[in-house]
């Protein structure tokens, strides 16, 4: 299947590759396939497939990443604009939730 | 012993063993003199109901999405042993039928973590699938008095919410992320918990984009509604003749924008949901000019397709949430040029629809 690609944007993914111990960790992880191991380095080889899920820096060990993680969908900002608050899935609002 | 939810008692065949990963880990007995057994715990079935199909059918058409839940805890599937897998799920009924019917013939504990009904991804994104919960679970359920390995497998979109090395500090158990789709689940355990990098990739098929189109259909049922009932004023007072060609106008932007759209996604140029919807509502709206605009005014005709391209754009915009790749910067990026384009081509067509009745006979 076709690698489906998104709008480009700073999703604020950094990797501090001197932390890095190479365990694999944030490419096992990652469903979008954003990295690579290079020389036992975790490396970004794809960051523009990234969509800030967080699972990546959630998991590693040694904190050698961060992403402003958020969910990508225009329902749960125009809520969250509405409602002055962050978007968010806002699964617990009753029979109206999506996901 | 039957529990709600589609949970019973399953027949006492002989399964496989499920132990797979790092048997020797499994050597190591527990010193506490209580063993939980798999006679204890509820049975979780492999094979789906008739109940359950028709379940995940109503659900898919957002009828109670949020009643659609199971009873967290600890199940036993087939016989469970104290060398046992266990897998690691959420309470969202979909999730934990899409998993059970996975394991027929095997011997596995399965765990269900309480997300109030929602499935993993989504869960995890918001903490509910998540380190804390599974940290709480395993003590309650006296996991680690029922086996004496010390291992989870968790499905790896869990792993937003779940930090690994947390839960082993915390509990003592390692945390490994399995496949992501729960039909993967029996070549990920057959191969020995080794995942191929295909399992590990998100997809987003046809057949999953179809499946999704279902619930937007029904979200748009209400605004839609609102604005029928606008055109029947509208139709009391006289000013305009509202009929089957209003009606098939919109019916037509909903599909475009709810079906053609996310069915499309990878053949339609550009990235931009908006502009993908835009895009087949334009076609949407070229076929209902050619095929049912006959008799309207004609200074109504291109308001009606404004409003037909906003609707099936704002319609595609908004299936940014049921996407697998999309990114919260990504979706503000496109919002901030698509609703104000959507909003003046809504306002402005519907205006240029009235005007074209008021002024019938006039131009």
């Amino acid at each position: 299947m076709m690698k489906l690609r998104y709008i480009e944007a700073d999703k604020g993914l950094t990797l501090e590759t001197a932390e890095c111990t190479g365990c694999g960790l944030c490419r096992m992880v990652c469903p979008h396939e954003v990295f690579a191991m290079t020389e036992g380095k975790a490396v970004l080889a794809d960051p523009s497939a990234c969509m800030a899920c967080g699972a990546c820096a959630m998991n590693c060990p040694v904190q050698a990443l961060s992403v402003n993680r958020g969910v990508g969908c225009a329902a749960a900002i125009i809520r969250g604009g509405l409602t002055g608050s962050a978007p968010s899935c806002d699964c617990d609002g009753g029979e109206t939730s999506c996901c | 012993m039957t529990k709600g939810n589609g949970v019973r008692i399953q027949g006492q065949k002989a399964g496989r063993s499920a132990a797979c990963c790092n048997a020797a880990e499994a050597k190591r007995r527990p010193s506490v003199a209580e063993t939980l057994t798999w006679q204890e715990v509820p049975q979780a079935a492999t094979r789906l109901t008739l109940k359950d199909t028709l379940g995940a059918w109503r659900v898919r058409w957002g009828i109670g999405r949020m009643k659609f839940r199971v009873q967290p805890g600890l199940y036993a599937v087939g016989q469970p042993g104290p060398e046992s897998e266990v897998l690691v799920t959420a309470n969202y009924k979909m999730s934990f039928d899409l998993v059970r019917s996975q394991l027929s013939g095997r011997n596995l504990w399965l765990l269900v973590l309480d997300t109030q009904g929602v499935n993993v991804w989504c869960a995890a994104g918001k903490g509910t699938f998540g380190t804390e919960e599974l940290v709480k679970k395993i003590s309650e359920t006296r996991l680690a008095q029922a086996v004496t390995h010390r291992r989870l497998i968790l499905p790896q979109l869990g792993a937003p919410g779940v930090r690994g090395v947390e839960v082993t500090r915390r509990t003592g158990f390692r945390v490994v992320f399995g496949p992501v789709r729960a039909e993967d689940l029996p070549a990920y355990l057959d191969a020995g918990c080794v995942a191929t990098p295909e399992m590990r990739r998100v997809q987003f098929t046809a057949g999953s984009r179809l499946e999704l189109s279902p619930v937007e259909l029904v979200s748009a049922v209400r605004p839609l509604s609102v604005v029928m009932a606008v055109l029947f004023l509208l139709n009391t007072t006289g000013l305009v003749q509202a009929g089957w060609r209003e009606l098939m106008a919109l019916g037509l932007a909903v599909l475009a924008g709810g079906v053609a759209a996310p069915l499309l996604l990878p053949l339609i140029p550009g990235r931009a949901f908006a502009w993908k919807g835009a895009v087949t509502g334009a076609v949407a709206a070229a076929i209902w000019v050619w095929m049912a605009s006959g008799g309207m005014p004609w200074f109504s005709v291109p308001g009606t397709v404004a409003v037909m391209m906003a609707i099936s754009s704002f319609m595609a915009m908004n299936f940014t949430g049921c996407s697998t790749y999309t990114s919260l910067p990504g979706v503000v990026r496109e919002m901030r040029v698509a609703v104000p384009l959507q909003a003046v081509a809504a306002c402005a067509g519907a205006l240029i629809w009235l005007s074209g009745y008021m002024m019938q006979g006039v131009i």
